[in-house]
């Protein structure tokens, strides 16, 4: 942490230029975030971002289009699966290619559950945000659960390549029914233990109730989505607003905060939670047999044209705009990634709150650097 | 003694090229496939859209679109905000796509939602290579600020008004802009 002391010139009083980052360990990867203080308060904020640009929109343009879904793998690394969905729906889209119904309860089974671990990611650390060590222990025990549950579905516990154009890459394995719904119950109990251990914490509220709050008008202004939005008491998400895959099919809630303060944001998720895994058990329940891969050549060549396909990833409105010239590869592919709209409402929560606060406020927005970068 | 091999068919990690030697393939082009909703708003909007604006009202795949010249780009998009029955108050993303041979170079794109109707629909105005500048939209949603200045960081667009266009994703003093065409993709000085 940097500190640099500035006379006003007016009032004769001294703003502090605090820096954080771009290497503190509550930043949540490399973030930079420039704070001016009077006194305890802080009075402007700066977020620097970009340590982690590495042109993944630009390295689209040179791959073909099955090679990309591992670079989607790459940007949102905590929510893998949902990245790589929606890089494969706008591929989908503009072929025009009608995927297996096994492959799209499969895609929304796994999906569920990664936006759980993401959820689970997320209740940890934002507990060590707030200085309480055990959350993430417990989060972690849950986590492992889903990760052990994708190595064996997927092969690999982050970066799966699983979901490919057309379906996903292999079958279930003959366990999974079993193994999942083992899961699940570890999940419930473990969901309502994580809530129970912090969410009613005294402490916990006071530091996080009517901190860093949102305006639902203002976020919308601000372009802020997912969870971060529905606190701020705006029932939208892209899976019942606006569905894609099958997700019409599933009965299920948007849970909405009412402040959209900090509290409101941690809470939307451990609820969110409780409803992917309602999803999962109703998708286990009907999930068919048959073909898990429409036939999609490895190398497929879209027709001319432009797609838009948002799709409700852990951190909200993750959208791919992808241009196909009719070639192999495709002309442009531009992410709308969630969590850089999200982070531009920072210096809006941030103004007037306490500095003892900005870490759990930057903490609540559940940044994933990757993403914002790409 | 170390050997060293060279892959025969490495692919070069350059920009794409349309190729002459092979035989020219007729690239179909994605049919326009609204759902019924697309459909209800592309009625509406022929209706409504006051005829000053110069818009052309066009489909693709699946979104409406609407191409204006980047003089009445504030305009459409405050009336599409404000306009009782649309309410886009949702900007979603703005992306720059780089036309190379175009004569109008960089094509920007304005996709919105409302989240009050749910209707989704994507803007979008072009600038000539010469003169890359267009006004901003900060102005109707303030979402917009990082999306432009990604746009011109990346692509070197100006957007005229806005107020801050210091690099975002680039470091300060970065020469060129990486998102365009031309842009060399493995050829040049790394730090």
């Amino acid at each position: 942490m940097q500190v640099d002391e500035k006379k006003n010139e007016t009032d004769g009083s001294i703003d502090l230029m605090i820096n954080m980052g771009p290497q503190h360990p509550s930043t949540h990867g490399v973030f930079r975030l420039v704070i001016w203080v009077d006194g305890e308060r802080i009075i402007k904020s700066e977020p620097h971002i970009g340590y982690l640009h590495r042109g993944s929109e630009k390295i689209c343009e040179s791959e073909h289009y099955s090679q990309i879904v591992t670079l989607f793998d790459r940007m949102d690394y905590v929510g893998n699966l949902n990245s790589e969905l929606a890089f494969c729906l706008a591929t989908e889209k503009i072929m025009d290619v009608d995927v297996p119904e096994r492959a799209e309860y499969i895609r929304v089974i796994l999906c569920e559950l990664n936006r759980i671990a993401s959820h689970m990611l997320f209740y940890g650390v934002y507990g060590l945000d707030a200085g309480a060590m055990t959350p993430i222990l417990y989060a972690f025990r849950e986590r492992e659960k889903i990760q052990n549950l994708f190595e064996s579905v997927t092969g690999a516990r982050m970066m799966h390549n699983y979901i490919r154009i057309g379906g996903v890459k292999d079958d279930l394995p003959i366990d999974f029914q079993q193994r999942l719904h083992e899961v699940l119950d570890h999940l419930k109990r473990g969901i309502e233990e994580c809530d129970a251990l912090i969410s009613k914490n005294e402490m916990f509220l006071a530091r996080t109730k009517g901190v860093g709050s949102i305006t639902g008008p203002d976020a919308i202004d601000f372009g802020v989505t997912g969870p971060a939005l529905r606190a701020s008491g705006v029932a939208e998400d892209i899976r019942i607003t606006d569905p894609y895959s099958i997700y019409d099919r599933f009965d299920f809630n948007i849970p909405v905060g009412t402040y959209g303060d900090c509290w409101d944001r941690f809470y939307v998720r451990i609820e969110e939670m409780r409803e992917s895994v309602k999803i999962i058990e109703q998708a286990a329940r009907e999930l068919p047999e048959g073909d898990i891969s429409a036939a999609v050549r490895r190398i497929v060549r879209p027709p001319k044209g432009e797609v838009f396909v948002r799709t409700e990833s852990p951190r909200g409105d993750l959208a791919v705009f992808l241009v196909s010239d009719g070639s192999d590869t495709p002309y442009r592919v531009k992410v709308r990634a969630p969590s850089f709209a999200n982070l531009q409402a920072l210096e809006q929560m941030l103004q007037g709150s306490y500095l003892a606060d900005a870490v759990l406020i930057l903490g609540s927005i559940d940044l994933i650097m990757g993403e914002v970068d790409r | 003694m170390p050997r060293t091999k060279t892959l025969p068919h490495k692919r070069q990690m350059v920009n794409k090229k349309p190729s002459s030697g092979r035989r020219a393939r007729e690239i179909p082009i994605a049919p326009p496939c609204l759902d019924p909703r697309g459909e209800e708003l592309f009625e509406m909007l022929n209706e409504i859209l006051p005829p000053d604006l110069k818009s052309e009202i066009g489909v693709c795949v699946d979104m409406v679109t609407i191409t204006v010249p980047k003089e009445s780009l504030v305009q459409v998009c405050q009336f599409l905000k404000d306009s009782q029955n649309l309410l886009f108050n949702y900007l979603c993303s703005i992306s720059v796509v780089d036309y190379e041979e175009s004569e109008q170079r960089f094509e920007i794109v304005y996709h919105m939602v409302s989240l009050s109707t749910y209707y989704k629909v994507a803007v979008k105005t072009s600038v000539f290579s010469a003169d890359p500048i267009l006004p901003t939209v900060t102005s109707v949603w303030r979402s917009a600020e990082w999306f432009e200045r990604e746009g011109h960081d990346l692509f070197g667009v100006i957007f005229l008004g806005h107020g801050n266009l210091s690099p975002l994703l680039l470091y300060e003093g970065f020469d060129g802009f990486p998102g365009r065409k031309s842009f060399p993709f493995h050829d040049y000085q790394e730090w």
